[in-house]
Parts: structure tokens; sequence; C-alpha cells
């Protein structure tokens, strides 16, 4: 059966959304919304001078445990 | 220094949109090519024109749109898109680099797009299929290319800019891929898609940092440091994934 055009649309317009950001590689996903989550708290607190310097070490952390989890 | 650093986030603005439009396009313009040798340059370039244009109107429509959101929340939204996206593209060109993953194969997908339309019995079949692969193979690499052209133009306020960049690698790809049509297979595409990576991570990074209102050292010349940065760990991965490799397979 098919469904309503509208359900379709916003289904593909979902599916499209998840493929490109989640995809094959959530981890990836999960890390970016915790670290900007972990930012966030850090500029919260007043400490921008941590914050600055956490925000791409914490990047590159998440690259590397997403490649060392492909080489398994 | 205010002119210097806002070129400086120009220039690696217009490298990132150029870079990634560039890529994308060696895949797109196989299928055209793949298509145009088979059953003739009407219905590809036909198929092609028509995905650029819809690709074009999506620029259009969307992105003056997202200039009316607040500049803070939107920098946040989309600089974790950017990030998201940007260490996705790092990912695959790392693994490809080290060896972990098959480099893309033009030649393969050339293959496979002339034994689709191949296999179709009728001529007036074949031209409608033609137009298809050449609208399809377009419109979805393009697709990725719009977003970046929307994300990385409205987050700088520099939408104009970041469409001319890929316009620019349109004409300028476009043609050049046409001519050497069958020597796709020769662009380096992955060292293009790793250097996009750096340049989508270090966007993503500062937007989004500017989103949650941290205060870079240097303002825009932070841009710099960070794509350099990036740049230097990318390739120390490569190093270790490339040496992993070699300890798993043994002397």
């Amino acid at each position: 059966m098919k469904s309503f055009w509208p359900v379709r649309v916003v289904g593909g317009f979902a599916r499209f959304w998840w493929d490109f950001l989640v995809g094959d590689t959530p981890e990836l996903f999960v890390a970016t919304v915790t670290i900007l989550a972990v930012v966030a708290l850090v500029r919260l607190t007043g400490e921008n001078a941590l914050a600055v310097t956490v925000f791409p070490l914490f990047t590159m952390t998440a690259l590397g445990l997403s490649l060392w989890r492909a080489r398994r | 220094m205010v002119l210097v650093t806002s070129s400086s986030s120009q220039f690696v603005l217009v490298g990132a949109v150029f870079l990634a439009c560039a890529v994308e396009m060696v895949e797109a313009l196989t299928i055209v090519v793949a298509v145009g040798h088979t059953q003739g340059w009407r219905p590809a370039l036909r198929g092609a024109l028509v995905a650029v244009l819809t690709l074009g109107a999506l620029v259009a429509v969307v992105g003056p749109a997202l200039a009316h959101v607040p500049l803070d929340p939107l920098r946040l939204v989309v600089g974790g898109v950017l990030l998201v996206f940007g260490l996705q593209w790092l990912r695959k060109a790392v693994l490809r680099a080290g060896g972990v993953l098959g480099k893309h194969d033009e030649d393969a997908i050339y293959q496979r797009t002339v034994e689709k339309i191949g296999s179709d019995a009728s001529q007036a079949q074949a031209r409608r299929v033609a137009f298809v692969l050449a609208f399809k193979g377009v419109f979805l690499e393009g697709l990725e290319v719009v977003i970046i052209v929307i994300t990385l133009g409205t987050s700088a306020r520099r939408l104009g800019l970041a469409s001319l960049a890929a316009l620019a690698a349109l004409v300028l790809v476009g043609g050049v891929g046409l001519i050497v049509a069958r020597q796709l297979s020769k662009v380096p595409e992955n060292a293009m898609k790793m250097t996009v990576g750096v340049l989508l991570v270090s966007y993503g990074t500062f937007f989004s940092g500017e989103g949650l209102k941290l205060r870079w050292p240097g303002d825009d010349a932070t841009l710099a440091v960070l794509v350099a940065a990036y740049a230097v760990v990318t390739l120390l991965f490569v190093a270790a994934v490339r040496r992993a490799k070699r300890t798993a397979v043994g002397p």
C-alpha cells in the first residue's frame, strides 16, 4: 500500500539527512555532538582559552578513534 | 591586518568550495562522458544541464532564505554539519591513502554506466535512460557541493563568492574534463578529497566555535592555523594507517 505523498516527502527528506550526517559513521556524528556540548559547557564556565584548545584536540581524537574503529 | 585575515578566510572559503566541486565533478563527468560516448552527447549534456540548473535553483532558493536566520545559531548548526561532513571526507581519504579502502575507480564507473545503457533494448528507451543517468550522476554528486556552498556561503555571509567559486570549478573542470574525457581516472581525486576534508573541518571548528561565542585568538587568522594543524595531524594519521597495514600484512 502506498503512503500519503507528504509522508513520503518528509520521510525521504529525513532519510537524506540521516544518510548524509550519520550514514555508516555514526561515531563521527555522536562525537561531533558531544564535542560541541563539552565545548559549550567549558565556555559557560568562562574558560575561553581552554575551550579553544580542547576543541581541535577533541576533533582530531574523534577522527583517530573512527580510523581505529575502521582498521579493526 | 583586518584585510589580510579577511582575505585569508575568503581564500580558504573559495579553495574549499572550488576543490569540493572539482572532486564531485570528476565522478559526475565520468558518467556524463560514458553516456555521451555510447548514446550521443545530446541526452548526456541535456541531462547534465537540467541537473546543474536544478542545483543552481536550490542554492538560489535556500541560500538567501538562510541569510535571515540569526548568525550565531546558524553558525553553530552549520559548523556542526561541516564538522561531521568534513570528518567523513577526511576519514575516507585517510583510509584510501593508507591502502585500507580501495581508491575511487573512474574506469569501473565508466564501464558500469556503459553496460547500464547497453542493456536497454529499444533506442528510445536507451536515450531516456541516458538522460536519466546523466541527470542523476550530476545531481547526486552536485548535491554535496550545494550543501557545502550553502553552509559555507551563508555562515561567512559570502554566498555570492561561494557560488562563484563553484561555478568557476564547474566551467573549468567541466571544460577540461570533457576534453581529456577518458583520462579522468588520472585526477588525484583522493588528495583533493583530503584537502577539502581538512578545509571543511577547519571551517566547521571555526564557525561552530563562533556560534558558541568562543573568542578565537587572532580572529579570522585562526582559520589558517586550524588548516595547518589539521593538515599535519591528517598526514600523521595516513602514516600511522599505512604502518598498521604493513604490520598486519607482515614482511
